[in-house]
């Protein structure tokens, strides 16, 4: 699965340092295999967004403030927030292993302290990935997000890691039939 | 430290933080939740059939085991048939092994120079051995069990010095608490944390691991700590490898030095609902409680059970509080046995469990409910982590956590036990 070049939704915005047990209650880490599921209980320990997965339309955009994701290395929070609909995660900066986590899926997110600062509930925007441009109808403004070092752009370009362990064991296969 | 342990891994003579490698991994983990998806992930998607190394692999059954529901029945079978069919050496099944965090470093599995990757964020606790150990995904893992290779950004270090000694009744946990509650839960946001000076030489290794255990509490991505005669000590007899140890160069380039005088350091709490909301134990000492728990890979080895036995000794817990403590391992459960604490604790009233994350994670035996309050020896108290999202979550050390649980509100263990007995740490 590779990335659109655009994407346009409507956003719902969130604080600073949203950690995973409010993005997923652990409690729902038995729905680990189950992606769906896990989109239904998204946000859902962020006080007042207890129903907050059953409002998102599909390919609204989520945008925090600071080290969003913080917390558990639970992969259940990028993959509930997907689960939910949500097609893009913008925030003014990331935990590591939730950004791992996003990158590691093929899961897009950015990095935009500029669009996390400026945009409001409910905004329209249009992301030009490739570019790093958000784009918002709503006030007429436009943000830039911060470039990706190449490796990292070029596994969200792949779909994420899946497609690339795949390439590295097909290329370990290859070597060791040529050394025969 | 970091650097070289990262450089060695990528084959490199040197790398700068910022780097983008691709590294060699000395040691993995999973556990129950985190297994079935990176096993499914790696079999069904990667299109691997082994994995790379199984005497390099640790699994545990720790989260939701024994199993709390049906749902977490079949993702501890999923963790233990792949673990079989894997052939990973080191599998520990429910009632042989504990909290990965315990067990692991309990083992002699992770070891001072290697490269070591968890996924749990917690992994980080390993470092406290001298290596560079980060909590990663479940896809992360699945690369990992692939290919034995991972991709790290290689990170900045941020050098914390700790002067002079800790006061009594003053243990690693205020420590940790208080440089959190100074650098804020974003403070060292996917960066090193190197632990430095006089002050670790007398804090030993059980509690040396709860300061890197907290890394993640200020977003690191790894905290480490120098090789020394303590860690020398610890794995003799335990190590199941040779090791190689690392040291940093005195010329090492740090983004960012903290100096702190440890004296100084008060008895502290981390206040609900951050782990970063510090305050001395004064400010919050009368705190009504309704639950207290003593567990997790923080704090519940068995040094930390000898403190929480000295100051429940010939106590019981206070009318309206349940004191609930769960060992951090099997051994560590053994240990307790052993010497008599088990019978303290039973006598004095607390709830003694089996040796699992439980509580802390707001797994099972111990979940809270709406607007209770807890004093825990954990290392998280965002909003929901322990159950309801209205529950209030104080963290402590394990002292101040029985001394509390013997009055019912948050208590400075002197009022409660004059002094600690020689030779309980």
């Amino acid at each position: 699965m590779t990335l659109p070049k655009t994407l346009r939704g409507r956003v719902w915005k969130f604080g600073d340092n949203i950690d995973t047990d409010q993005v997923i209650p652990a409690k729902y880490a038995i729905y680990s295999l189950d992606e769906k599921e896990l989109g239904k209980h998204a946000m859902e320990g962020v006080p007042g967004h207890e129903t907050w997965a059953s409002q998102v339309t599909a390919g609204d955009i989520l945008v925090a403030g600071s080290n969003f994701g913080c917390g558990s290395s639970r992969e259940i929070a990028p993959v509930a927030i997907r689960g939910a609909g949500i097609s893009l995660v913008i925030a003014d900066s990331f935990a590591r292993i939730f950004f791992r986590n996003a990158i590691n899926m093929g899961y897009p997110i950015l990095q935009s302290p500029q669009a996390a600062e400026a945009v409001e509930e409910g905004d329209e925007l249009e992301v030009d990935l490739e570019e790093g441009i958000i784009r918002n109808f709503t006030k007429g403004d436009e943000y830039r997000a911060e470039a990706f070092p190449p490796f990292m752009t070029e596994l969200l370009r792949m779909g994420g890691l899946v497609p690339w362990v795949r390439k590295q064991l097909e290329e370990r296969r290859q070597s060791v039939a040529a050394r025969g | 430290m970091t650097e070289k342990i990262l450089a060695r891994g990528a084959g490199k003579e040197t790398v700068v933080p910022g780097d983008l490698l691709l590294a060699k991994v000395d040691f993995a983990m999973g556990h129950d939740l985190t297994i079935p998806p990176a096993g499914r992930i790696m079999r069904e998607q990667m299109g691997a059939d082994k994995i790379w190394d199984p005497e390099r692999v640790a699994v545990t059954q720790d989260h939701f085991q024994p199993a709390k529901d049906a749902a977490s029945a079949t993702l501890g079978r999923l963790t233990r048939e792949f673990s079989q069919q894997m052939g990973i050496k080191w599998y520990f099944e429910v009632g042989q092994g504990g909290i990965c965090h315990t067990v692991l470093p309990e083992n002699g599995l992770v070891l001072p120079g290697e490269l070591i990757v968890g996924a749990d964020s917690h992994s980080c606790t390993y470092g406290a051995l001298n290596n560079f150990a980060t909590g990663i995904g479940s896809t992360d893992l699945a690369c990992v069990l692939a290919l034995g290779e991972l991709w790290f950004r290689v990170p900045e270090t941020l050098k914390f010095v700790y002067h002079n000694r800790l006061k009594e009744w003053v243990e690693a946990k205020d420590l940790i608490l208080y440089v959190i509650g100074q650098i804020g839960v974003d403070g060292a946001r996917s960066k090193a944390m190197e632990h430095t000076g006089e002050a670790l030489k007398y804090i030993d290794m059980e509690a040396r691991l709860t300061m890197t255990n907290m890394a993640i509490e200020a977003g690191a991505k790894n905290g480490i700590m120098e090789f020394d005669e303590v860690t020398k000590q610890y794995l003799d007899g335990r190590a199941k490898r040779p090791y190689t140890p690392v040291t940093s160069d005195p010329d090492a380039k740090y983004e960012k030095l903290f100096e702190f005088d440890a004296e100084k350091v008060e008895l502290g709490v981390a206040k609900p609902m951050s782990p970063d909301n510090y305050a001395p134990l004064s400010e919050v000492a009368g705190t009504k409680l309704d639950q207290v728990f003593i567990g997790s890979c923080t704090n519940s080895r068995i040094t930390d059970l000898r403190r929480a036995a000295a100051i429940l000794e010939g106590h019981k817990v206070a009318p309206g509080v349940r004191l609930i403590i769960t060992p951090s391992s099997h051994q560590v459960a053994i240990q307790a046995e052993k010497e008599g604490l088990i019978g303290t604790f039973l006598a004095a009233g607390a709830a003694w469990t089996t040796a699992t994350c439980g509580a802390c994670l707001g797994g099972h035996m111990g979940v809270l409910g709406e607007g209770e309050v807890c004093l825990s020896t954990t290392n998280r108290n965002f909003p929901g982590r322990m159950g309801h999202p209205k529950a209030q979550v104080y963290l402590s050390n394990p002292a101040v956590a029985a001394a509390s649980a013997v009055t019912g509100v948050i208590t400075h263990p002197g009022e409660v036990l004059s002094k600690m007995p020689a030779g309980i740490r």
